[in-house]
């Protein structure tokens, strides 16, 4: 396999996911692509409903019975999982090419078994390629130091509800990393946890996964913390992809105007909060067109007809809008 | 300080547990040991005329029935068909109860419905009239006993582990695990079982009771286990005609039951404080 860092390692294209639900069928994704290269981290920004979470479910395709992939292809190094086997996506690619760092740290680990048995259990069980020699206890000591647990030789005795909310995270984060993956899928993996401690944490994941050839698909919805880790920046909206940029383009130059909407209603020091007017679309009847455009001020007639393709706007920077905002 | 330590010193200190344990623990002695602890181990069926319905004295401690058997010998062997009996129905149930708890709680379809209706079904069924109908039909025997507990007690586990694992389905670490390529065998064993372990041992403890009283119940109808078998219900039933004279020879019996019940609800109502993993997190 090709570990030079620019070959593609994840590709989503079209993917569209439905939920069959009592009310209707919820459109919760709507044609949205994605690419991960190697050793990239790539952040999947949004407000709740956006379908972030959704794609990230698709990926490994623990998707609830509900849910349905309507369209698309989604690929992991030119391998079609959407067409993979159940028992091939278990034996391969589930805890072993891609992992997850689940958004809670707190109901994520198995309250009755010790944290060393739940870690020496995925050695045994997905291999520990992330990982030197010896015996599972050792490596798991070995992990739990690389991600500054500290003294792991008496945390391991403990259960869960022994820890702290910041050292679960820690946990979980080695268990993601023990069976070296080649995507990492972090969902919202600070959230939960408070800003000094969410600090320390997104420190320790840049410090283990830049550089390392580790690719990271990190799901948030906090903008501070994508442009702290984040190389290139997908900000969905209602189940859309809006557009794409590098983390610093996409902060100093937004061409869309639900990213410009998302930067300015970010907290300033003045003390001032502008919300985006109206309200979150309703996934079981969406607007046509682009989703956004009942609540976006640029909005014509055209754009209730179709997706608008993607325009590119510079080198790696693209927007899915037909009235692209000026640079 | 392991999870082991921590429930035996809890357990130590649970008044109602130890309590429990207690009785329960010398009735499984007492059932073990009945042939060298009983006075008279051949009164469980020799007839002795000539001593019949004689008060407690220090020849005969609980006194003796209408055939002049030593209420006390049999007393302690009833106690081992009581514990069978309520081992076999409790451990039956267990093992159809708890898988299907779980499947029903796995799945989120027409299975976990069909088996929470046809749970609910059974549920339905008086448990003494189904052991009539089938003590009609097998003719009363400790078997059709057996076979009426089992199949009308197995929904409480069914429901219980229903319950636990639909709650454990929203937890995040099941999904973790289904993210670690958990196939639903082992998501269920594993990690299901595990965390619903504590239910079902504080239900099979309160099963024991319920399944001892009813088997008793049974006894005494007629609709169980048959004379002379020294089963506690039975004494109870034969030593009806002879009240209030011979007030030893259903008070025992009786005694007898109302202990070990109270012992096996005692006990699971103390595993249950023990062993609720918030109230354990409290006593950190």
């Amino acid at each position: 396999m090709d570990r030079s860092p620019d070959t593609l390692l994840l590709n989503i294209e079209r993917l569209s996911v439905h939920f069959h639900t009592d009310r209707g069928l919820v459109r919760a994704l709507d044609h949205a692509d994605l690419r991960i290269h190697r050793g990239e981290v790539l952040g999947l920004i949004g407000e709740s409903g956006s379908g972030k979470s959704t794609l990230a479910r698709s990926v490994l395709r623990i998707l609830p019975l509900s849910a349905r992939i309507a369209e698309g292809d989604l690929s992991l190094s030119g391998e079609d999982l959407l067409a993979m086997k159940e028992s091939d996506l278990n034996a391969r690619v589930r805890g072993r090419g891609i992992t997850l760092i689940p958004q809670d740290p707190f109901t994520s680990l198995n309250p009755v078994f010790t944290i060393g048995t739940q870690m020496e259990d995925i050695v045994k069980w997905k291999g520990s390629a992330g990982i030197g020699h010896g015996p599972p206890g050792e490596k798991v000591i070995e992990i739990l130091e690389r991600v500054q647990i500290p003294s792991p030789r008496d945390q391991v005795g403990k259960y869960p509800h022994q820890l702290s909310g910041g050292q679960r995270q820690r946990v979980l984060i080695a268990m993601a990393l023990l069976p070296g993956p080649d995507l990492v899928i972090a969902d919202e993996p600070t959230t939960a946890l408070d800003v000094t401690v969410e600090a320390q944490i997104l420190q320790l994941m840049k410090s283990l996964v830049l550089g390392k050839g580790i690719s990271v698909l990190f799901i948030t919805h906090d903008l501070g913390v994508a442009s702290q880790i984040c190389h290139r920046i997908v900000v969905m909206y209602a189940g859309q992809d809006m557009e794409e940029a590098p983390a610093d383009v996409l902060f100093s130059q937004p061409r869309h105007p639900y990213t410009r909407e998302l930067l300015e209603s970010l907290p300033n020091p003045e003390g001032t909060i502008r919300d985006i007017p109206g309200e979150i679309p309703n996934l079981i009847q969406p607007p046509p067109g682009c989703r956004f455009h009942p609540r976006c001020a640029r909005s014509t007639a055209l754009c209730t007809q179709a997706l608008p393709e993607k325009k590119a706007m510079a080198q790696g920077h693209w927007v899915r809008c037909l009235y692209p905002l000026e640079s | 300080m392991t999870g082991l330590k921590l429930i035996g010193r809890k357990f130590s200190r649970d008044k109602l547990a130890f309590t429990g344990s207690l009785i329960i623990l010398s009735l499984v002695l007492t059932a073990a040991l009945a042939g060298l602890l009983a006075p008279y181990p051949e009164d469980v069926f020799s007839i002795h005329p000539g001593e019949r319905l004689q008060p407690p004295s220090s020849n005969h401690l609980f006194g003796t029935d209408s055939m002049g058997r030593d209420i006390f010998s049999r007393l302690l062997f009833g106690a081992r068909i009581t514990l069978i009996i309520s081992i076999i129905a409790v451990g039956a149930s267990m093992l159809i109860g708890v898988p299907l708890g779980l499947l029903a709680g796995y799945y989120e379809n027409w299975v976990s419905e069909a088996i929470m209706r046809i749970a609910d079904v059974f549920l339905s069924i008086p448990q003494i009239i189904l052991a009539i109908f089938l003590a009609q039909s097998l003719g009363p025997s400790i078997h059709s006993v057996i076979l009426a507990l089992s199949v009308t007690y197995w929904p409480w586990f069914t429901r219980i582990v229903f319950a636990e694992t639909r709650a454990l389905k929203k937890t995040s670490f099941i999904e973790a695990t289904e993210a670690l390529g958990a196939g639903r065998l082992r998501t269920m064993l594993l990690h299901v079982l595990p965390n619903v372990s504590s239910p079902i041992i504080v239900r099979s403890s309160i099963g024991m009771g319920f399944t001892i009283l009813t088997a008793a119940a049974l006894g005494f109808l007629g609709a169980g286990a048959q004379p002379p078998t020294p089963e506690w219900g039975v004494t109870i039933a034969e030593s009806r005609q002879f009240l209030p004279d011979a007030w030893w020879y259903a008070t025992f019996p009786g005694l007898a039951i109302f202990l070990v019940v109270m012992g096996f609800n005692m006990l699971g109502d103390g595993l249950r404080d023990i062993l609720d993993p918030r109230i354990r997190r409290g006593l950190e």
